[in-house]
Formats: C-alpha cells, structure tokens, sequence
C-alpha cells in the first residue's frame, strides 16, 4: 500500500472552518443550518460533544447570534456560521455583540442576493453588508479566506482578533471555497497561535465592566465566576449601566471606533505576487482571488508586468496601503461575484477609478476573463 | 507553469461520480503527494439527474479549482457526453461508456469507447461497481495518478466488506485498457 502522510487530508473549506474553530479553543456553537454553510454545523454537531463543548440548534439567526453572545459573556468562544437571509436577520445582534464588546466568530458562506437569492451557487455580495449590516458607527472586522488551508488559517485568525480587540470577526467564505475538496496539511499543534481575552484581575466588588485603559480594551470577566454586571445594548458608562451623559456617551462611542483605527496595521493583512516591477495590479479577495492568481501567472508568461494584491483581511481596508501603490500602478482590475462593491473602496484608496470586473450570474469568474482586462491595459 | 491535469467525470445521479473524484483526488494529494482538488455540480441541477465531478492534479499549487481545459473527459451518459465535449483540451482524453453513448463527438482528442457497465456487470458481477472499471481506466490511461496510489485510496473510502470487490472492478479496467494499448 502506498504510503500515507496523516497530516494531509482532501478537505472542503467548510469542514477546514469547523475543525479550525476547535483548534481554536471555540467550545460552543449556536445556529441554524443553511445552504451553503450547512456541512459547518454538521460536522460542528458531531464534533463539539466530543471535545466537551455545546451545539444548539436555534429557531432562527436572531436567536443564534444570541446565543452566541451569551455563551461568550460566560467565558466560552462562540460561533455561528450561515448564509445571506441569516446573516440579514443576525445583524441587530451583531451590533449588540459589536457594542458590548462581547467577542464572537461569525461565518458568512455567501449567496447571490437580496433575499433568498442564489442558495447553491457562489457569489461575494455581503462585502458591504458584512461592514454596515448593523446600524450605527461600529467596530467590526471582517476576513476573506481564498482557500480551504487559508480557511482553516483565518478561522482561528477571526477567534485570536475578537479575543484581543473584543471586536466581532466576520468570515466570508463562498460556496467554491465552503464546498470545494482540497489537499489541506494539517498543521502541528505546536506552530498554532491560540490568543484568549485578556481577563480582570480585579475584585468583583470593585470590578467595572467598560472600565478605560491604556489600551482601549476593557478587561473581561466571566458570567458565573462571581462577577455581577450589567450588560446592554444602550449607550452605556464604564459600568456597564446605561447613561445620557453626553460626555460619557462620546467616551464610548469614541473608543468603539477607536479600538479599530488603533489597531488597523496590526489587523490588516494580505499577500502580494509579482507586485514589485508590476503596472497593472489586480486587487482580489476570496475564491476570485484564484481566479485572478491564474490570470497574473498566464499574463508573465506572456511578459505583461502584472501582479497581484490579495486581501486577507477586508475590513479595515487598506486604503493607505494600496494608495502607496497607485504611484507605481498604471491600473487596477478588480473582479468580484458582486458590481462592485471592494471596487469602490479600491477606487478611494487610490483616488482614481479602477477596471471592474464583475460576475453576479452564479459562476466563479474565470482567469480568461480577467486575462482579457489585463492585455487591454497593457496594450 | 508546472504541470496541470483536468479530469471531468459526467454521467448520472447515482453513478458513483462523486466518490470517484473523491477517490482519484485523494490518490493524488494523499498518497502520491502531488496536490490535488475536486469540486461537483451542487444544489437542484444535482438532483435532476446529471451529474458532474472535476479532479484537478497538479505538482504546484492549485489556483484555479474549476476544469476549463479537460485533459480527460469520463462520460456515462450521451447527454453528458454531448454538453462537455467540447471542453476537451487539444489531444485530451474521451472515455465513453458504450453501452450509453452511440453517438460518439468528433474532435481533436483521442476517443475510448468500452462498454463499462457491461464490463462491470458481466466480468466483476456487479453494475453498480461500473465507477471503479472507469477508474482503472482512467488511472491507466493518463498515468496522472499511480496505481498503488488509487488502490490505497480506494481501500479507505469504500465501505468494509466491499474492499475485495471494489479493487477487482478497479484492476479489471486497469487491464483492459492496458491491454488494448499494448
């Protein structure tokens, strides 16, 4: 029999994303199943008792997301994991979770759209809606994986950045990356960054819940370990007690905002290819990001200098990042399975427009399509 | 550009496509260390009967996941065979099953025309093990994947007390297409 290495599987991104979560440390999961998302809480449903965790099969997305936040309040790393109309209907809790710095994952395996839309098929639409889904100036990070090693890598990612920020992660996956079957080598244990919240070292008789530091990162303490506070989705004071005191309300909202820009750099991430003599670049995210790697190396081979700016992390944009590049960059070609949507932020990052390249019929974008695009320009 | 090799398996629900893939990927990526995807027609065009799985090998890393220049086209059904037909790369590889498709596609590609669920049912004993004789001939024909590679493969997807069966089916149609190349 041939030899077999047993730190490789064949893998879809689905299955990566919820053996990442328990890599991660997550140890409960609330949701509800829906397509393309579903095999998450499948292989969650199974998984989680046998690490001694809990899964809960909720009556809805609101009552997911809720659960999620609650469970997290007490100490555990919590998820939930859906698809278009349920990442809609989780969006009021999203700013509750996003307002009480209570952290969460939350994953998004996106669906063409509005409504129910396109179930089976892929499509990237929910960039905006991942950013301002919830009302009112919020903090929230938002990631984009490309493969099923990437998922798997940004999985524990989105649990590592809303332990340290308190801030909520949003995966968004689609349904090429959620179903495709991938060699993925399982990294060792031991080369795994796992960050846990910071937690209060305080009494609970002195201990305030918002109470501010030096890091814009208030400490947390565990519901159930003797620490009694208040927790509400109204603007509140470093007790945790709602408040109308507009300077105490401004201290908030401020630090809310605040914890994002602050921590941008350490937050962004992305990979760059052929970008260093490069006078086209393609910006990309998700499974086109794919399509766009195949279009850059066919375009090298026929001597067009162009190279490739893949987002990892999509909120925060790196605006300043890519406005660095402008200089050096003839033109920017962004495809993506919406019109236009990471198009527009690139547009702002660099003051200039950009060459779209849009799919919004259910088919991954193909790199002749974007190949195309590239010897227009270079010509 | 390193090396890239796209398979398409098509036919109908229930043919075993998708294990098939899953099967030569696994190969691939598992056993012969290479890297390897594979992806299937998903959602209501599953259920209407067609069905469809892409295996792409490679020795580098897989950007792309879809099959756009099929290097081998598997087809278990004319209709399959009529739609995709043209997706074959210039010299890739058409396997029909006989029995299913009579009209055979005109092309620059080389045609396999066997009659694999006859082969399965009268030299293995079973219709249903149809997929693992188009496996056998697969791997012989493009020697993308090695032999001892899908065996291993095979032995840990199928289920217990099948194993025997499933690697007869397998070597049968190992052999006959290497005897009919020989």
């Amino acid at each position: 029999m041939a030899k077999q290495n047993v730190n490789v599987k064949l893998m879809t991104g689905n299955e990566a994303c919820a053996e990442a979560a328990i890599v991660a440390g997550m140890r409960f999961f609330g949701g509800y199943p829906i397509t393309p998302s579903s095999e998450i809480a499948e292989v969650l449903a199974r998984r989680l008792p046998e690490v001694g965790g809990i899964f809960v099969q909720m009556e809805d997305e609101l009552a997911s997301m809720a659960t999620i936040i609650g469970a997290s309040l007490a100490g555990i790393k919590s998820m939930t994991a859906t698809s278009g109309p349920g990442f809609s209907l989780m969006q009021e809790n999203i700013g509750y979770a996003s307002m009480t710095e209570v952290p969460c994952v939350i994953i998004n395996v996106q669906r063409g759209g509005p409504s129910t839309g396109l179930p089976t098929l892929p499509a990237q639409a929910d960039v905006m809606q991942a950013r301002w889904g919830t009302h009112g100036d919020h903090s929230i990070i938002v990631v984009a994986p490309s493969t099923v090693r990437e998922t798997y890598d940004w999985t524990i990612k989105a649990f590592n950045l809303t332990e340290q920020y308190r801030i909520p992660v949003v995966v968004l996956l689609d349904e090429v990356i959620a179903h495709v079957n991938e060699k993925m080598v399982i990294p060792e244990p031991e080369t795994i960054t796992i960050i846990d919240r910071k937690r209060s070292t305080e009494s609970p008789d002195t201990y305030q819940p918002y109470k501010q530091n030096d890091l814009d990162i208030p400490l947390f303490a565990d519901f159930g370990t003797g620490y009694r506070y208040n927790v509400t989705g109204l603007s509140h004071d470093e007790t945790g007690f709602p408040t109308n005191d507009p300077q105490k309300i401004n201290a908030l909202y401020s630090r809310l905002s605040r914890k994002l820009e602050r921590y941008q750099d350490q937050i962004i991430e992305y990979k760059t290819e052929y970008l260093e003599d490069a006078q086209i670049c393609i910006v990309a995210f998700g499974s086109s990001a794919r399509s766009a790697y195949r279009a850059v190396r066919l375009a090298r081979q026929q001597g067009i200098k162009v190279g490739i700016f893949q987002l990892f992390v999509i909120w925060p944009f790196p605006y300043k990042i890519l406005g660095r590049l402008a200089s050096q960059i003839k033109a920017f070609i962004v495809p993506e399975m919406n019109l236009g949507q990471i198009a527009h932020e690139v547009s702002c990052a660099i003051k200039s427009d950009v060459i779209k390249v849009n799919r919004v019929d259910g088919s991954l974008i193909t790199p002749n399509e974007i190949l195309e695009r590239i010897k227009n320009v270079s010509v | 550009m390193g090396f890239r090799f796209e398979f398409r398996l098509s036919g109908a629900g229930g043919q075993g496509l998708i294990l098939t893939g899953k099967i030569l990927a696994e190969a691939a990526a598992i056993y012969d260390g290479k890297n390897a995807t594979q992806s299937q027609s998903y959602g209501p065009e599953a259920r209407g009967g067609s069905s469809r799985s892409e295996v792409i090998v490679s020795d580098e890393e897989i950007d792309y996941p879809k099959a756009v220049n099929i290097d081998l086209l598997l087809c278990f059904t004319q209709e399959a065979c009529d739609k995709y037909s043209g997706d074959i790369n210039k010299k890739g590889i058409l396997l029909i099953d006989s029995g299913f498709v009579t009209n055979v596609p005109k092309g620059d590609f080389r045609i396999y025309s066997l009659p694999i669920t006859e082969i399965a049912e009268k030299e293995v004993g079973k219709s249903l093990v149809a997929n693992l004789v188009a496996l056998g001939m697969i791997t012989a024909l493009t020697k993308v994947v090695s032999k001892e590679a899908v065996e291993s493969a095979i032995l840990s997807r199928v289920p217990k007390g099948t194993e025997e069966l499933n690697i007869n089916a397998f070597n049968i149609g190992f052999d006959k297409v290497t005897a009919q190349s020989k």
